[in-house]
């Protein structure tokens, strides 16, 4: 681009305090049009408070926007999307009960004097999916569709409005590896139309292959803004988290000892057929494969989240009851899950009662809670997984992704049970973090639990598993060893039917 | 999901609880046949079809009360309508019939039919007519028949249910409108007694009472319906700007209202309204259907477009299905929200001048549950309480699944105290059957 031209949108300056929380201290952004622009940093790093700042769905404190040379105030969404700044977060803003037609033009109806015009609707959608070469079924209720195809419905909702500026948050974070390349090839097309493209991601793979520039982020301030050719891996990385990083990974050494938790022919339906498998004292037992491929189900079947059809497991030669989350955790097995929001946290509770909340055993006598005892546990695990809480009576939904997940993990490690599975333990989680409950999953495999991790990351499959498991279709298809040098297509093939490319 | 399966979730989800509607009605109909002799107007009809074109001209008789009135003029009309002749007609007693006989025989016309009712049918004049006055020829005595059908679907029935339910239904139909946007209110049952006080003062202390005029009438109506829209809005004010829970909001209200409308009544009930005033609530219009019937009909199709076509319908599903969604759209929710609960409002006002002309008096004692029994036909019209969708017409078929069991318990015998607790689990079957649908397709 030549020097004389304004780039498309320019943030400078910007800075936006909450209650007891500076966001942003300098935010800084500078986009062109036709590019992919990647906005990295660790959690808290300001990305998130930046996105809403651009999308006027909070107001920064100080600082100027210029979009197109000019300078623009944004002070609610609405005038947002009129200046072509369409957000799609990682949250999806869909409303679930109205069909995908009514979403793509909510707010922004077509129609004449308040009365709605289904037909210009039908009309100007099938234009739209054409242009975007999408398929999506436009009379179907939104709540009725998979995860992917709510992004493209987002993604066909902003482009509706003339979007010139589109913000992705974490777009592939609920993504199978297909959906992601049709995902791209979306996203390339885009760029080709001439939109500038903010793309928020933890996937350090994905920036690579995928964007033009990177501005990087770290404690509210911008660090950097840099073409990723000029990028390296371990560079992106340090400039992340302010340190030198030796590896992304923690190495240790293995010491595998005798079977723990043994499973036998489980079966649900056909999400899960008769799966078998052990995991060791000290081992951590990787489970990949696709998104739908059963390795959830597994993990909530053992947990008792969901009854088996069929099937036995048992613990150190001792039968377990699969009945219920509550005889799970009797019997000494703990899930942490993929859907910290929904499943994993009371997000309107206090990090510290999120904390009780599997231990009220521990700490409690005679139904009465022990206070003092349990705040001194909480206090103890904060510091050993150095979570950012303000205080034992921070809201959990106020925490990054990150810190959600460590609260998570603490209120699982003071329960102290002998085997741990983690679900997608580092979805939506910062560099830094990631390195720490790396860290800290080694850790507890070498105290000798039994640990089950279920991850769509590939990089971290192969990099953490002592033995990988890939499943498709609800049964295993096979075993490798990553030490033995087992590859990502090793996985894919044994996760995708063998006839097609992976 | 196969496509056959899909073509009848598709076919039920439309349906919604229609079928139990008909269920509903045709058992009532079946255990409620009996013999039946019509009277009134429809005796008229019965007796009128049964003439032979040959009798003619005929003698019609009945007593003076209300109902055997409405017999001789719709007898009149209908043998009018006909162009049959009416040699005579006799309201009153046998020494009424008496002269009109002698008049008739004095003329020496032969007297071919004589219509009546199985009372007038008793006497013994005419059971004698041949005889002691033979100028007349023999003439056949027609009384109705009695035919056996089900109380159930009798004219007089099914009017008592449209009439039961138009107050709660049009109440309902606003209620909807505030928990498809994921709220509720309960103050609509408070409003109804407010409303109708209101309005029967103005009239009394502002309007003349009884000599009030029409405009009048209509006026002070109006202002009912506004004053309660005004409290629906401060309800929604407080709801979308401080964000004061729905269920908080409007409880209170409910209470701030109920004293007001004792407040305006002094306590007690205003009965100075004119006659006209009951026009709404007792007045019968198109097709025989009275007023009210055609007023909540005509919200009902009003209030279906407005959530259908309207982009302000489909903002207020929006709000209710994901209002952090909606705002990120652009929509305002505030106003949204401020227009459902002053709409619901409004039509709460317009239940309670309903209530008050059907009543031809307000009281500040109106109206009571009857927040309870509108949610009710919300909820058994198929509307979730979660917010998000929900049908305007599914209302009206919970309202009228409830009238009918209610009739129909009342047809059947079943005592009050019980009718309570099977109306109790039927709003828990309708929760039920709903989330039994869901899961059953998903």
């Amino acid at each position: 681009m030549s020097a004389g031209t304004a780039p498309l949108l320019e943030l400078r300056g910007i800075t936006k305090a909450f209650p007891g929380v500076q966001a942003l201290k300098r935010g800084e952004l500078e986009l062109r049009a036709g590019e992919i622009h990647a906005l990295v940093g660790e959690n808290g790093a300001g990305k998130s408070t930046l996105i809403k700042v651009l999308s006027g769905a909070q107001p920064p404190d100080s600082g100027t926007i210029r979009l197109g040379g000019q300078p623009v105030r944004i002070r609610t969404p609405h005038e947002g999307r009129q200046l072509g700044i369409a957000v799609i977060y990682q949250e999806f803003n869909l409303v679930p009960t109205l069909t995908v037609r009514e979403n793509v033009f909510l707010g922004q109806e077509p129609g004449r004097q308040g009365w709605l015009s289904p037909a210009a609707e039908r009309r100007e959608l099938a234009a739209l999916m054409t242009r975007l070469g999408l398929e999506l079924p436009s009379e179907a209720l939104c709540r009725d569709l998979s995860v992917a195809e709510q992004q493209l419905v987002e993604i066909a909702r902003a482009l509706r409005q003339q979007a010139r500026v589109l913000v992705m948050d974490e777009p592939t974070a609920a993504l199978s590896d297909r959906e992601v390349d049709r995902l791209f090839a979306l996203v390339r097309d885009l760029r080709r139309q001439g939109l500038g493209i903010v793309y928020v991601s933890h996937r350090l793979d994905e920036i690579f292959s995928l964007c033009d520039r990177a501005t990087i982020m770290r404690d509210g301030e911008h660090v950097a803004t840099r073409p990723l050719t000029e990028l390296d891996r371990r560079t992106l990385i340090e400039l992340m988290v302010g340190r030198k990083m030796d590896a992304e990974y923690p190495k240790r050494s293995v010491v595998r000892g005798e079977p723990r938790l043994v499973v036998r022919g489980l079966s649900r339906g056909t999400a899960v057929r008769d799966v078998s498998f052990d995991v060791h004292r000290g081992e951590v037992l990787g489970l990949a494969g696709l998104v739908g491929a059963g390795r959830t189900e597994v993990a909530r079947l053992l947990f008792g989240a969901d009854r088996a059809d069929a099937g036995t497991v048992t613990l150190d030669q001792r039968p377990l009851s699969l009945r219920s989350p509550r005889t799970a955790i009797a019997g000494g097995l703990c899930l942490l899950t993929e859907d910290r929001k929904h499943q994993g946290l009371v997000l309107n509770h206090s990090v510290r009662e999120n904390f009780g909340l599997p231990n009220l055993g521990h700490f409690s006598r005679w139904g009465f809670l022990g206070g003092a005892a349990e705040l001194s546990a909480f206090q103890r695990q904060v510091d050993h997984l150095h979570v950012r809480v303000s205080g034992p009576h921070q809201r959990a939904g106020t925490l990054s992704g990150g810190n959600q997940q460590k609260v998570v993990l603490a209120k699982w490690l003071e329960a102290n049970t002998e085997v741990l599975i983690f679900d997608e333990p580092t979805r939506g989680v910062d560099v830094g973090a990631k390195f720490e409950i790396y860290q800290l999953i080694n850790d507890l495999a070498a105290a000798g639990k039994a640990i089950l991790m279920i991850s769509s990351d590939l990089p971290e499959v192969l990099g953490m598993s002592d033995r990988i498991l890939v499943m498709r279709e609800g049964r295993i298809t096979g075993e490798l060893s990553p030490a033995s040098g087992a590859t990502q297509a090793d996985v894919l093939r044994l996760a995708t039917h063998s006839d097609e490319r992976p | 999901m196969n496509a056959p399966d899909s073509a009848l979730r598709q076919l039920w989800q439309r349906l919604g609880m229609i079928p139990v509607l008909v269920v509903l009605c045709a058992y009532y109909s079946v255990v409620t046949i009996s013999s039946h002799t019509p009277a009134g107007a429809e005796a008229a009809r019965q007796l009128v079809s049964r003439l032979t074109p040959a009798e003619r001209p005929v003698l019609i008789v009945a007593r003076t009360s209300e109902e055997d009135t409405a017999f001789l003029d719709a007898l009149t009309e209908e043998l009018n309508r006909r162009q049959l002749t009416v040699a005579g007609r006799v309201a009153g007693e046998p020494r009424d019939l008496r002269l009109v006989l002698e008049q008739l025989a004095a003329t020496n016309t032969p007297l071919p039919a004589i219509l009546t009712t199985p009372e007038c049918a008793g006497w013994t004049l005419l059971q004698n007519v041949a005889t002691r006055f033979p100028a007349l020829g023999t003439p056949r005595i027609l009384i109705p028949e009695s035919v056996r059908w089900p109380t159930f679907l009798t004219r007089q029935n099914l009017l008592n249910v449209a009439n039961q339910i138009t107050v709660v239904a049009i109440v309902a139909a606003g209620m909807t409108v505030v928990i498809i946007t994921a709220g509720i209110d309960l103050s609509v049952g408070s409003l109804i007694a407010f409303s109708a006080v209101l309005v029967t003062t103005l009239i009394r202390d502002r309007a003349g009472g009884p000599d009030a005029s029409v405009a009048a009438l209509w006026l002070c109506s109006l202002a009912g319906i506004l004053a309660s829209a005004g409290v629906g809005l401060f309800s929604g004010a407080m709801i979308a700007g401080f964000k004061v829970p729905p269920f908080i909001a409007t409880l209170a209200m409910m209470q701030v209202v109920s004293g007001l409308a004792f407040i305006v009544a002094r306590g007690g009930s205003v009965y100075e309204v004119p006659e006209g005033f009951t026009w709404l609530g007792r007045g019968t219009g198109w097709f025989g259907l009275p007023n009210a019937v055609w007023l909540m009909l005509g919200l009902y199709a009003a209030t279906h477009v407005l959530m259908t076509r309207t982009v302000l319908g489909r903002r207020l599903y929006a709000v209710g299905g994901n209002p952090e969604a909606a705002r990120l759209s652009g929509i305002q929710v505030g106003g949204i929200l401020l227009f459902a609960y002053a709409f619901c409002g409004a039509l709460a006002g317009l239940g309670g001048v309903l209530q008050a002309s059907q009543l031809k008096s307000g009281a500040p004692t109106y109206g009571v549950m009857y927040e309870l029994y509108a949610i009710a036909a919300v909820v058994v019209g198929g509307t979730s309480l979660a917010g998000g969708e929900g049908r305007i017409f599914g209302t009206l078929v919970g309202a009228l699944i409830i009238a009918v069991i209610q009739n129909g318990m009342n047809l059947t015998g079943v005592e009050s105290y019980r009718q309570k607790i099977v109306l109790g689990f039927l709003i828990l079957a309708a929760v039920l059957l709903d989330l039994l649908k869901r899961r059953k397709w998903r």
